[in-house]
């Protein structure tokens, strides 16, 4: 910073010059979700630049995905996001059956439904709690984890794990739910609505949690299209877009007559505002706060979703269909489909030669794009407001290095 | 998706550019010359009816068969295959771009094939351009920063090459 020159002599801080210094964040940091490392020249407290180091994590699942058939890298998709592993499941899942043009039974679409909305939920749960963690309050994380806990005891009971499941895959499901789980489902969503209210009033209108990510990192609409970014960090900025609605037909027809609302703000106005908390008047389109409130109202759309999904599924009497066969040949060809996972939009791309396994894997990470812009929103912060627009990316770094 | 009249505005905009296609495809894909990568993908950004504003990914393909029996009764010749996939959030259209590289500049083992880069096009390129240098060894001329971005800064070799081999040791850690 240049100092400013001022004639009273009693102020004595105008005088005090500031060195540049590096300063080197991780790779093991309680605030930066997993292994990331960031070196960051600062100007006293002011951020001039800030430089991600990325790749701790990365076991080159793609090189892996060569060496098996399509099936059996479904548990390699598990350990990408390993907080929404069944979406991870469910993308790499549909992405093999459009090219094998394979459609799965009505029953196993609406457990789909059910069980990716469900996942959605857990993972913003954690996104929620952590970021809580990283702003200096610990007590939202541990309500958040009580909730979830109990989303992860009923993926458990549906197929004995609780964070990689392999569960969704290739022509439906590995297994059936198991008799009364709906029941349990549903007395979980009714234990769990009301308590939303106190996540709002332990952070989104929290007075220090305002001050902390209103107007902080903000995000332009166009520069988060340049930069690829999606999910809750692109409706954040404003963009409406949820592939659950815009993807492709074989994705958006699992969510043919679902009702829901895109939470994106739209004329200033978030859908069904009059429910929830207003926006604070500090709050700009495209900052921390906004990314934050986006991933709060996508918790109570799938609790909604869950709801739709389990009525329709259990109005289905045909029988849920046997998964395609562990080393079922593909056609040759290639497809690439991208899938509204909780952190943003994760594409699979599949090139096959004919047979059962793949001539090429590739997976397109939603939280790669999305931390790529982390220099830009750093420009010019606190070193205080680092952890805060770390946390508001909501990154997890399994499917960043992958 | 765009039909052949797509296909058509396009050679009229960047002449010489499109060198084949396959619109009967599940996903239906352009290839363009490597040459004209940056012109077309400038021109599917700002001028083209569905602006596609969004990178989704970038990939490459390497068609390479190590295994002598098997590359004998292969169709193709061996190359590199990049693959561009685009989005629009303007009208929520995707487009495939496809180009074709030799597997080393000049048959020389080592020497990376150059491609432009489309980093002026698209910002977030630079990391995904920064993944295929690092992962399959492609060398995007007019990028900025061009460094390995996953793999350690001194890792040796492209794994996602076909003939790529896993280093035994690596700073006095076991490969195998």
């Amino acid at each position: 910073m240049t100092p400013v020159v001022d004639d009273d002599p009693r102020i004595i801080e105008f005088d005090v010059r500031t060195d540049e210094m590096l300063v080197n964040m991780g790779p093991q940091h309680p605030s930066t979700h997993g292994v990331l490392r960031l070196v960051l020249r600062t100007d006293g407290e002011i951020v001039s630049q800030v430089e991600p180091h990325i790749g701790y994590l990365h076991r080159c699942a793609e090189k892996i995905g060569e060496n098996l058939t399509a099936r059996q890298w479904i548990p390699y998709t598990d350990r990408m996001d390993y907080l929404a592993a069944m979406n991870m499941n469910l993308g790499w899942a549909l992405t093999v059956e459009k090219l094998m043009r394979h459609q799965v039974s009505e029953k196993a679409r609406h457990l789909r439904v059910l069980i990716a909305e469900l996942n959605r939920i857990a993972s913003h749960l954690v996104g929620m709690g952590a970021y809580g963690l990283d702003l200096g309050t610990f007590s939202p994380f541990l309500y958040a984890f009580r909730e979830r806990e109990k989303i992860l005891d009923l993926f458990e009971e549906a197929c004995g794990a609780r964070l990689t499941y392999s569960y969704l895959t290739v022509g439906g499901a590995t297994a059936d739910l198991p008799p009364g789980w709906l029941q349990r489902c549903e007395a979980f969503l009714d234990q769990f609505l009301p308590v939303i209210e106190e996540y709002h009033t332990l952070l989104t209108t929290n007075a220090i949690f305002v001050k902390r990510t209103a107007g902080i990192g903000v995000l332009s609409r166009e520069m988060a299209i340049d930069y690829g970014c999606s999910g809750p960090v692109l409706r954040g900025s404003g963009v409406d877009q949820d592939l659950r609605r815009d993807g492709e037909a074989i994705y958006t027809g699992m969510y043919d007559g679902y009702a829901f609302e895109v939470a994106v703000q739209k004329h200033g106005r978030y859908p069904r505002d009059h429910v929830y908390p207003a926006v604070p008047h500090d709050a700009v389109l495209g900052d921390c706060w906004h990314r934050f409130f986006v991933r709060m109202l996508e918790v109570m759309q799938s609790v909604d979703l869950v709801r739709q999904a389990i009525d329709r599924y259990a109005a289905c009497r045909e029988p849920l269909g046997e998964p395609l066969k562990l080393a079922e040949k593909i056609p040759a060809g290639d497809v690439y489909l991208e899938t509204e996972c909780p952190k943003g939009q994760t594409g699979f791309y599949l090139v096959s030669d004919g047979s059962a396994i793949p001539w090429r894997v590739r997976a397109r990470s939603s939280c790669f794009s999305n931390l790529s812009v982390l220099h830009e929103l750093c420009r010019g912060c606190l070193i205080a407001d680092v952890p805060a627009i770390v946390g508001s990316l909501d990154v997890v770094m399994g499917e960043i290095d992958r | 998706m765009r039909g052949p009249g797509f296909l058509d505005t396009l050679q009229a905009a960047c002449p010489g550019a499109v060198i084949g296609s396959s619109l009967e495809s599940i996903d239906p894909w352009i290839e363009v010359a490597p040459e004209k990568l940056v012109e077309v993908c400038q021109w599917l950004k700002k001028s083209s009816e569905s602006r596609f504003d969004s990178l989704e990914c970038i990939t490459a393909v390497d068609w390479f068969e190590p295994d002598a029996k098997k590359a004998a009764k292969v169709s193709w010749k061996p190359h590199l295959e990049m693959v561009y996939h685009l989005w629009s959030t303007v009208s929520r259209m995707s487009l495939v771009l496809k180009t074709q590289l030799p597997r080393w500049q000049g048959d020389v083992a080592g020497q990376l094939p150059d491609l432009p880069s489309v980093v002026g096009v698209w910002r977030t390129a630079d990391w995904h351009e920064r993944e295929v240098y690092d992962l399959s060894g492609v060398n995007f001329t007019g990028h900025p920063d061009l460094r390995r971005i996953l793999c350690p800064e001194d890792w040796e070799g492209y794994p996602l090459r076909k003939d790529y081999q896993m280093p035994l040791e690596y700073h006095g850690i076991r490969g195998r």
